[in-house]
């Protein structure tokens, strides 16, 4: 029998405004169980200003097998950039 | 130590902290976001259409790949919007009733038709590049969702701007005729964009209000007068002409002067008489119509 509990994500906002970034996992019951978790292994210097976690099971991710099918496409689209683009001599600002 | 709800917003705001969507806020600091946000996604939506007009005409199989590109960004860009409104309690079917039926507007250049080539040109490098220096502003917005869009936006922005200076560059170096219709666009769309960061916020009660939540860091009149000055330079550099008589560099101030814009006219366009404006809205929703049944598929 699993006595480990769910598995849990966990994301940090490092300060308020910034985008939550993944900083790792913890093993909770429940979601408060889960940010306490959180908040002790991820947060005790005051990394944090905000905490998501989300169980591991309901998030759904690309595989390394689809890794070509899902992000060749962008490799040959080099005119998204900025700097494939002529800008006449002397044009400022721009 | 703040104790109600309006005093734990009022600090993070006075602090320069941004607000998330589970703090406490004033219901009308929230219902201002909700319009203005939702504005904003419905403006990049609608901007699709006068440039996807020319997506079958374009010049060049390479010029096409951009412009799709470039379509496809203003895309996603209505998507982070869309998404960052609804963290404030608004679904996306409201929104789009709200742009059907007019409750909601759009940014009013996009009510102005593509009809030329050169006019790709202009898009890009006035109404992206004008939307650039509001959007910028925007990446400090109290607001985080909104504000972290805007980052993401603007790293795809300078794209935009930069395909659409080259197209105008390239043709106003090109045959004479070419030129002429690098300057009649310049000529048309120059207002228009000027117009896109709004009267002179001196005596808005919505503006007060958005430069006291931090919404809004700059007044209108600052923003397009930084886009004047960065622009000038840049239509000088590709040969063309500012369209406008009174255009002045004041030695004094640093900055170009300018005439007075027809506001009657962008009033008059942005509540619905201008020249595009039922096209607009027809052609969303005949498409949003065609769309309904995967809409509903996605329900069974
Ligand atoms: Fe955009
Ligand atoms: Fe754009």
């Amino acid at each position: 029998m699993d006595t480990q509990l769910d598995l849990w994500e966990v994301f940090v906002q490092s300060k308020p405004g910034q985008s939550y970034k993944h900083a790792g996992s913890v093993h909770a019951s429940d979601k408060q169980m889960a940010l306490q978790n959180a908040r002790d292994v991820y947060t005790r210097r005051g990394e944090a200003s905000g905490l998501w976690v989300v169980r591991a099971a309901d998030i759904a991710a690309s595989s390394l097998s689809d890794h070509d099918m899902l992000f060749d496409p962008a490799n040959d689209k080099i005119y998204r950039h900025p700097t494939f683009y002529q800008v006449p001599a002397g044009a400022k600002n721009i | 130590m703040p104790t109600t709800t309006t005093d734990i917003f009022t600090e993070k705001i006075e602090r320069d902290l941004a607000i998330e969507p589970r703090d406490p806020m004033p219901e009308e600091y929230r219902r201002h976001l909700m319009r203005q946000i939702s504005q904003h996604a419905h403006s990049e939506v609608i901007g699709m259409q006068p440039e996807g007009n020319w997506i079958t005409r374009a010049p060049s199989l390479r010029a096409k790949m951009i412009l799709l590109a470039k379509i496809q960004d203003e895309g996603g860009h209505g998507l982070y919007l869309y998404s960052a409104a609804e963290t404030l309690g608004i679904s996306r079917e409201e929104m789009i009733e709200q742009l059907q039926t007019g409750k909601a507007r759009y940014s009013s250049v996009f009510n102005y038709p593509a009809l030329t080539w050169a006019d790709i040109g202009a898009i890009g490098w006035l109404v992206d590049g004008a939307a650039i220096v509001n959007q910028v502003m925007l990446q400090r917005t109290s607001y985080g969702p909104y504000a972290r869009a805007m980052v993401r936006i603007c790293k795809e922005e300078s794209f935009h701007q930069r395909q659409g200076y080259e197209i105008m560059a390239k043709m106003a170096a090109g045959t004479p005729e070419q030129h002429e219709m690098a300057q009649d666009a310049l000529n048309r769309w120059w207002a228009p964009a000027l117009m896109m960061f709004g009267p002179s916020d001196a005596e808005s009660l919505h503006s007060k209000a958005a430069f006291q939540w931090k919404i809004k860091r700059e007044s209108n009149d600052a923003l397009r007068q930084k886009f004047i000055d960065k622009t000038v330079q840049q239509t000088e550099v590709i040969g063309l002409k500012v369209p406008d008589p009174n255009l002045r560099f004041n030695a004094e101030t640093g900055h170009y002067e300018t005439s007075p814009l027809n506001w009657d006219e962008f009033h008059r366009v942005i509540n619905g008489d201008g020249p595009c404006n039922r096209q607009r809205l027809e052609h969303h929703r005949k498409f949003h119509e065609e769309g309904r049944w995967v809409r509903e598929a996605c329900q069974c």
